[in-house]
C-alpha cells in the first residue's frame, strides 16, 4: 500500500514556551489543570508507589523463601502484606490507569481537555495526598509516642480486627482516611471521564465510532461511580465505629462482622474489573495496530464490556463462600461468577480474531499484549476453578488464591500496562523506548512472572495458608517457596531495566515523529508530545479509524461501517 | 491518486452532545445514590437487632411537618427555575428564597429532633445499633441538605445582588438537580426509618 508516502497533516507546533527557572517549572506542574500533565503526574505517582510496593513484596518473599526465617518480625510481615496490597491496588493500579485515561481519552475523541479540568487536578491531588497519608502511618501510626507503625489489618481489613480493641493507635485510621480521600479522588476522575466521553466528542464521532479505548474507559468510569462508593460508605462507618463509639461492626453490641465483608467485597470484586477493563482497553488499541487489521467485532466488544460491567456487580460473595451462606446463596454466586467468564471469553476470541490473518509485527507493545492474552486466559481458568464453591472451600485463604489473583493483576493487567507504556511513550515524550531493552524487559519479566506465580499455585494446593509469616520444614512447601522467591529476582531486574529504559529514552531515545506505529486513532495525528491545545483545528471523523481514512482516501473505512 | 470521487453530502448537520453540567451532576448523583444505598442497607439489616433500648417504637415521632417542608421545596425550586428561564427575576428570587427557607426549616427541625432524642430520650450514636444506624443515615442526609443549603444560599446571595439572570438558568438548573436528589433521598430515608423501621 502507499501508506508510507502519505504524510499526516499535523497541527503546527507553536514555538516552545520560554523555559523558566526550575521553581517556575515546578509551580507550573503543581498548579496545572492540563489533562496531559495531570495524566503524566498520575503515572509518575503510580510508578513511585509501584517501586515501593515492589520492595514490600520482595521483603515478604525473602522472609518466605526458607522455613523458620527471621528476616523480619511477624509484626513487620503483617504490615508488609497490608501495605503491599493497599499500595498496589489504590496507589499504583488506580492512578496509573486513570493517568492513561486522562492523557489519552481527550486526545482520542478529539477534545481540547477533560470536561472539568479543575476537578481533574483536585482528583489527582486527592490521590496523591491519600498515598501520602497511608505512608505517613509509618511515622505517625502509633502517635507521637510510639516509634510509628503501618497498618497491619490486611488490605481488606476484616472486622473485628479493625475495632479499637484490636487495632490500637492510629495506623488503621491512616489506612481508612487514605482510602476515603483517594476514593473521593477516584469518584471525581470517574465523573470527569464519563462526562468527557459523553459530552466532548469531536464532530462526527458518534458513540458507535468512538475508539474502544474511550468506550472501555467510559464503562470503567460508570463502574467506579457505583463500586467505589460502597467502600467510601463502609470507611465512613468504620470511622464512626472507631471514633464515635458506633456499633456497625461491633459484634458485642449486636453488630455484624459479616456485613463489613459484604460491603468490602461489593467494592472489592468489581474493583478487579475496574482495573482490568482499562487493560482490555490498551489491548484493544494495540492488537489491531500491530496486526494491521481493524478490531474484530467492535460492537460485540462494546456489548461484552457493558455485560462485564453489569455482571461484575453481582459476583462479590464468591470471596465469602467459607462464611457459610445458604446453598441458594452459594448457587447464585457460583452461577454469576461462571457467567462473567462468557463476555470475557468473547473478548479473548475477538482479539484472536483480530490477529487471525493479520500481518503481525512483534514489537514490544505487541509481545506484552500476547503475554497478556495467554496469562489472562490462565488466570480466568483458575478463576473458574475458584468460582466452584466446593473447590473454594478447600482452597480459600490459601496461596492458590494469591497465585490466582496475581495472575490476573500482574500477568494480565501489568503486562497490558507495560505494553501501553511502550506504545504511548513516544506520544507522551516524543521519543521511542528502546526496543532491545524492551525485549529484555519482556523476557526477564515473563520468566520471573512464571517462576513466581506458576509455582505459587502448588504450595497453595498443598495447604499453605496466605498471610503466614513463616512455616515449618517438612510440609513439602519449602522448595516451591524458594522457586517463587527466585522468580522475584527476575521480575525486579526487569522492572529496573524498564525504569532505566524510561529514563534513558527520555534523553537519548530515537525521535518518534507524530505516528511511529502507523496507527489509526486521533492522538497520532497531533505532534509528539501534543501541544497544550491538542489540536490546532478541531478534528472531524467519519469512521472508527480516522487516520486510516486520511492515509487511504481511495479506500476509506466510512464506506463500509 | 484514484480518479474516482465519492460525493459526501456536505450538509452541515448540527452536532449536539449531552450537556456537561447535567451529565456530571447525574454521575455525581449516581455515586451518591450508591453511598446512600449502603447506609440504607445497613439500616434495614440492623432493624430490631439492638441489644439494649431505646427502640425506634419508643422514641421516634413522624416528622410530618419537616417532610412536607422539604418535599414542597422541590416544587418551589422547580417553579423558580421556570421563572428564571422565562426571565421573571422577581418571581425567581421569591421562589428561590422560599426554597432556601423550606430547606432551612427542615434542617432546624432535624436539629430539634436530635436534641430531643439526645437530651430527653438518651439516645446517642453509641447507645445501641439503632442509634448508630439512625444518626449515620439521617446525619448523612442532613449533611447533604446542609451542602445543598450552602449552594442555594450562595445563589440566593448572588440573586439578591442582581447577579443571577436568565442566561444563568443552565447552571442554576444543574444545581436544582442536586436539590431534587436530596429531596428524593429523603423519601427513601423517611420510608425506611420512620415507616418500615418503627
Amino acid at each position: 500500500m502507499a501508506s508510507d508516502a502519505v504524510t499526516i497533516p499535523s497541527s503546527t507546533r507553536l514555538p516552545q514556551e520560554a523555559e523558566g527557572t526550575w521553581l517556575e517549572t515546578l509551580h507550573g506542574w503543581v498548579t496545572t489543570v492540563d489533562h496531559k500533565r495531570l495524566g503524566l503526574m498520575y503515572i509518575g505517582l503510580a510508578l513511585v508507589f509501584l517501586l515501593i510496593g515492589g520492595v514490600e513484596a520482595t521483603i515478604m518473599r525473602i522472609q518466605l523463601a526458607v522455613p523458620h526465617a527471621h528476616f523480619v518480625s511477624p509484626q513487620v510481615f503483617n504490615r508488609m502484606f497490608t501495605m503491599h496490597g493497599t499500595t498496589m491496588i489504590f496507589f499504583v493500579a488506580m492512578p496509573i490507569l486513570f493517568g492513561f485515561a486522562n492523557y489519552l481519552v481527550p486526545l482520542m475523541i478529539g477534545a481540547r481537555d477533560m470536561a472539568f479540568p479543575r476537578l481533574n487536578a483536585w482528583s489527582f491531588w486527592m490521590a496523591a495526598f491519600g498515598g501520602l497519608l497511608l505512608y505517613f502511618s509509618f511515622i505517625g501510626g502509633d502517635g507521637l509516642y510510639g516509634a510509628g507503625s503501618a497498618p497491619d489489618v490486611g488490605w481488606w481489613a476484616y472486622a473485628p480486627l479493625t475495632s479499637p480493641a484490636f487495632s490500637k493507635g492510629h495506623s488503621t485510621d491512616y489506612w481508612t482516611i487514605a482510602l476515603l480521600v483517594s476514593g473521593f479522588g477516584s469518584i471525581g476522575t470517574a465523573i470527569n471521564i464519563l462526562t468527557t466521553t459523553l459530552s466532548m466528542r469531536c464532530r462526527g464521532m458518534t458513540l458507535g465510532k468512538m475508539p474502544l479505548f474511550a468506550w472501555l474507559n467510559l464503562v470503567m468510569s460508570g463502574m467506579v461511580l457505583i463500586v467505589i462508593s460502597p467502600l467510601t460508605a463502609a470507611q465512613i462507618m468504620l470511622m464512626i465505629d472507631r471514633y464515635l463509639g458506633g456499633h456497625f461492626f461491633d459484634t458485642q453490641a449486636g453488630g455484624s462482622a459479616t456485613i463489613w465483608m459484604h460491603f468490602f467485597w461489593i467494592f472489592g470484586h468489581p474493583e478487579v474489573y475496574v482495573l482490568v477493563i482499562p487493560a482490555f482497553a490498551f489491548v484493544s488499541e494495540i492488537v489491531p495496530v500491530f496486526s494491521r487489521k481493524a478490531i474484530f467485532g467492535y460492537p460485540v466488544m462494546v456489548a461484552a464490556t457493558v455485560g462485564i460491567g453489569f455482571i461484575s456487580m453481582s459476583v462479590w460473595a464468591h470471596h465469602m463462600f467459607t462464611i457459610g451462606m445458604t446453598s441458594y446463596g452459594n448457587a447464585f454466586f457460583v452461577a454469576t461468577t461462571m457467567a462473567i467468564s462468557v463476555p470475557t471469553g468473547i473478548k479473548i476470541f475477538n482479539w484472536l480474531g483480530t490477529m487471525w490473518g493479520g500481518k503481525i509485527r512483534y514489537a514490544t507493545p505487541m509481545v506484552f499484549c500476547l503475554g497478556f492474552l495467554f496469562q489472562f486466559l490462565i488466570a480466568g481458568l483458575t478463576g473458574i476453578m475458584l468460582a466452584a464453591a466446593p473447590w473454594d472451600w478447600q482452597l480459600s485463604g490459601s496461596y492458590f488464591v494469591v497465585a490466582h489473583f496475581h495472575y490476573v493483576i500482574v500477568g494480565g493487567i501489568l503486562f497490558a500496562l507495560f505494553g501501553a507504556f511502550y506504545y504511548w511513550y513516544p506520544k507522551m515524550t516524543g521519543r521511542m523506548l528502546d526496543e532491545v531493552l524492551g525485549k529484555w524487559h519482556f523476557w526477564l519479566f515473563l520468566i520471573g512472572f512464571h517462576l513466581t506465580f506458576d509455582f505459587m499455585h502448588i504450595p497453595g494446593i498443598l495447604g499453605m495458608p496466605r498471610r503466614i509469616y513463616t512455616y515449618e520444614p517438612g510440609r513439602g512447601w519449602e522448595g516451591w517457596n524458594m522457586i517463587v522467591t527466585i522468580g522475584v529476582i527476575f521480575q525486579a531486574a526487569a522492572v529496573l531495566l524498564f525504569v532505566a529504559n524510561l529514563v534513558r529514552s527520555y534523553f537519548k531515545g530515537a525521535p518518534a515523529g507524530n505516528d511511529p506505529w502507523d496507527a489509526w486513532t486521533l492522538e497520532w495525528s497531533t505532534s509528539s508530545p501534543p501541544p497544550a491545545y491538542n489540536f490546532a483545528v478541531p478534528p472531524e471523523v467519519k469512521s472508527r479509524r480516522p487516520l486510516w481514512d486520511l492515509k487511504h482516501p481511495e479506500d476509506p473505512d466510512w464506506k463500509y461501517e | 491518486m484514484s480518479t474516482m470521487s465519492v460525493a459526501i453530502p456536505e450538509v452541515e448537520r448540527p452536532w449536539i452532545l449531552p450537556s456537561k453540567g447535567r451529565v456530571g451532576m447525574f454521575s455525581l448523583i449516581t455515586a451518591e445514590s450508591a453511598i446512600f444505598t449502603i447506609f440504607v442497607v445497613a439500616y434495614i439489616f440492623y432493624i430490631g437487632k439492638s441489644l439494649t433500648g431505646p427502640t425506634p417504637q419508643q422514641v421516634l415521632r413522624l416528622p410530618i411537618f419537616n417532610t412536607i417542608c422539604l418535599l414542597s421545596s422541590s416544587l418551589t425550586i422547580h417553579l423558580a427555575m421556570r421563572a428564571l428561564e422565562s426571565g421573571n427575576n422577581a418571581r425567581f428570587k421569591l421562589l428561590w428564597f422560599l426554597t432556601f427557607a423550606l430547606g432551612s426549616i427542615f434542617i432546624v427541625g432535624t436539629g430539634r429532633e436530635w436534641h430531643h432524642l439526645i437530651y430527653d430520650e438518651g439516645l446517642t450514636i453509641s447507645t445501641n445499633l439503632f442509634g448508630t444506624t439512625y444518626y449515620s443515615l439521617v446525619g448523612l442526609h442532613a449533611f447533604h441538605v446542609t451542602v445543598g443549603l450552602v449552594a442555594l444560599g450562595t445563589v440566593l446571595a448572588l440573586a439578591l445582588a442582581g447577579k443571577v439572570k436568565q442566561e444563568h438558568a443552565y447552571q442554576t438548573g444543574v444545581l436544582s438537580l442536586y436539590w431534587h436528589f436530596v429531596d428524593a433521598v429523603w423519601v427513601v430515608v423517611f420510608t425506611v426509618v420512620y415507616l418500615i423501621g418503627r
